[in-house]
């Protein structure tokens, strides 16, 4: 089943961290797996924020497991430091994940791979301004464990993630981050029938993926076309008939907010939009629990791309 | 702020009906009203069932919905249900009798399996409105998504705006009235009924012809239309089965174990 959920402020930052929190634990009820947050927070056109899982957290931990851990940790601090990056800040809110936040000019691709390198390691996150925690359970525990309340940015996508097509675990949890392009972000509700293919495809230009999961090739997908310099609009526009199956995705850049849902527009999405914030979610119960005045909203038709400006 | 409340109403199968509605009136013209706001799905429901069977209350108004999955569902008695606000999925499914008027909008779903009444919605309806409906009269003011009235068995579905894409898909009997536009694949496989259309058609479905309106269609459009106060556009067109999939056995079970 799955819940989604996206908002933009476009008046000026919020408290997206709460507000993403309060939306995804009312769909709780959608998927009690495993809860996701792509949150864009102020941009810094120096400095990087990567959000880094160096091992997942219902795997089987030997006596050496903290330990081990932490030389990993030093180990992707000491990479980092040999490709030129200057380290600003490091925080870890869990032993098996942590923030690091550095001055860097050149190229993602070489840095993200070089990290990934590390056994067990993944990057969960790479840009100026987006930062991505996803783990176990529901998405207020997520929250209260990676302190995100408070959390202050312009938009914000989430996810509440119901296991149907890999397993339960960091690296089948969304959002997925479109590896190796800064900034871009995808929460997907659905299944993708043509997902091997395009895959293959994407393999072939040189992405690598981590998960066994569907909906990690959008953002992919989405970022490369946009990288091959379309607009976001006409990427999203161009998955409508490349991509088969049934999809109600959200994409997040580091200014913009986009939906689009298949032909059959089997998946749900209800959408509040006014001058000042937009609302979606896969249910109206998740727009509400962020606004609390009396609000009309739609449901987009199949076919339908939207993309808002911060 | 954690949030306690379970959409699908499963966490509190022991949930009382709360006793907070204001009762004013006398006899026959009593009313109640209560606030869902801080309330549970269960809670709501059981409020309405006991206000409406056991104070036998014809008039009850909820304020409040937030958008709650499941609300007014299994009512069957006949009384009028006012809700102030907006419905989640499923809303006043399985109901037979009530006559319910919705100020905001509705999710998915809305009075599926309706035996018999009235369900007016002022503002838009999500996919799959009318599902299974059997009896009664769905009314939508505003747009409804995809798949509208699926596997209608009876009954008559009104939409004021516009409709997605396999409106009337399986239709088996019934009618639907659309006053705006509608998506593609109108009627896809429909079986019998009529479905007629105000606005612009994108495709027709599988199986799906227009027809000729009869005098007895302009009645009907007429008559459905003016008691929901909705204007009467002059250019509705109907569409019904073209019986090219009617590939059944003439003869029922029964008939064929006597020819053998």
């Amino acid at each position: 089943m799955c819940g989604i959920a996206g908002i933009i402020h476009r008046d000026g930052p919020g408290d997206i961290g709460s507000e993403m929190t309060r939306m995804l634990q009312s769909m709780k009820h959608r998927g009690p797996d495993s809860s996701g947050f792509a949150l864009y927070g102020p941009a810094d056109d120096e400095l990087l924020v990567m959000r880094i899982k160096l091992a997942d957290p219902n795997e089987v931990r030997d006596y050496g497991w903290a330990d081990r851990l932490e030389r990993h940790r030093n180990e992707i601090e000491a990479r980092l430091a040999k490709l030129g990056a200057v380290i600003d800040a490091v925080r870890g809110d869990q032993e098996y994940s942590f923030r690091v936040r550095f001055r860097y000019t050149g190229e993602l691709k070489p840095l993200a791979d070089y990290v990934e390198d590390v056994p067990g390691c993944e990057v969960l996150s790479l840009g100026h301004s987006l930062e991505i925690v996803k783990d176990l359970s529901d998405a207020q525990s997520v929250a209260d464990r990676y302190g995100l309340g408070g959390f202050t940015g312009t938009h914000a996508i989430g996810h509440v993630r119901m296991a149907t097509e890999s397993d339960v675990d960091i690296s089948g949890a969304h959002p997925y981050w479109a590896y190796p392009f800064s900034d871009i972000a995808v929460v997907h509700n659905g299944q993708l029938t043509n997902y091997h293919m395009w895959r293959r495809r994407l393999e072939r230009i040189g992405h690598r993926f981590q998960s066994e999961c569907d909906s990690e090739i959008i953002a992919v997908y989405l970022a490369q076309k946009m990288d091959d310099g379309l607009s976001l609009e006409t990427a999203m526009k161009q998955s409508l008939d490349e991509l088969d199956g049934v999809f109600t995705y959200l994409v997040v850049t580091s200014d913009a907010l986009g939906m689009a849902k298949d032909e059959m527009a089997a998946k749900p999405l209800v959408l509040y939009d006014s001058p000042e914030l937009v609302a979606l979610a896969s249910e109206e119960v998740a727009i509400r629990a962020v606004i609390g005045h009396e609000i009309d909203t739609c449901d987009p038709y199949e076919r339908q791309v939207l993309v808002w400006n911060r | 702020m954690k949030i306690s409340y379970d959409a699908r109403g499963l966490a509190e199968p022991d949930a009382q009906a709360p006793e907070v509605a204001k009762i004013e009136g006398e006899g026959s013209e009593r009313r109640a009203v209560f606030d869902a706001a801080e309330l549970s799905t269960r809670q709501i429901n059981s409020e309405l069932r006991r206000l409406i069977y056991a104070e036998e209350i014809s008039e009850v108004t909820v304020l409040n919905p937030g958008a709650k999955h499941s609300i007014a569902v299994g009512i069957l008695a006949r009384c009028r249900i006012i809700i102030e606000g907006s419905l989640g999925y499923f809303g006043c499914g399985l109901i037979d009798g009530p006559e319910i008027r919705i100020t905001g909008r509705v999710g998915w779903s809305a009075a599926e399996n309706m035996m018999s009444g009235v369900v007016v919605i002022d503002k838009n309806a999500g996919s799959l409105a009318g599902a299974a409906l059997r009896g009664g009269d769905l009314v939508v003011r505003g747009d409804v998504g995809a798949r509208t009235g699926i596997d209608q068995k009876g009954g008559t579905i009104i939409v004021g705006g516009n409709a997605g894409m396999m409106t009337g898909f399986m239709l088996q009997r019934g009618r639907q009235i659309i006053c705006g536009d509608v998506g593609g694949g109108l009627g896809d496989s429909m079986y019998d009924g009529a479905i007629y259309v105000g606005g612009k058609v994108a495709s027709l479905g599988v199986d799906c012809v227009e027809a000729e309106l009869t005098a007895d269609d302009h009645e009907f459009l007429s008559r459905k239309l003016k008691i929901y106060g909705m204007e009467r556009d002059a250019s509705f067109r109907k569409f019904v089965c073209g019986q090219k999939l009617w590939n059944y056995d003439n003869l029922e079970p029964a008939e064929r174990k006597l020819v053998l």
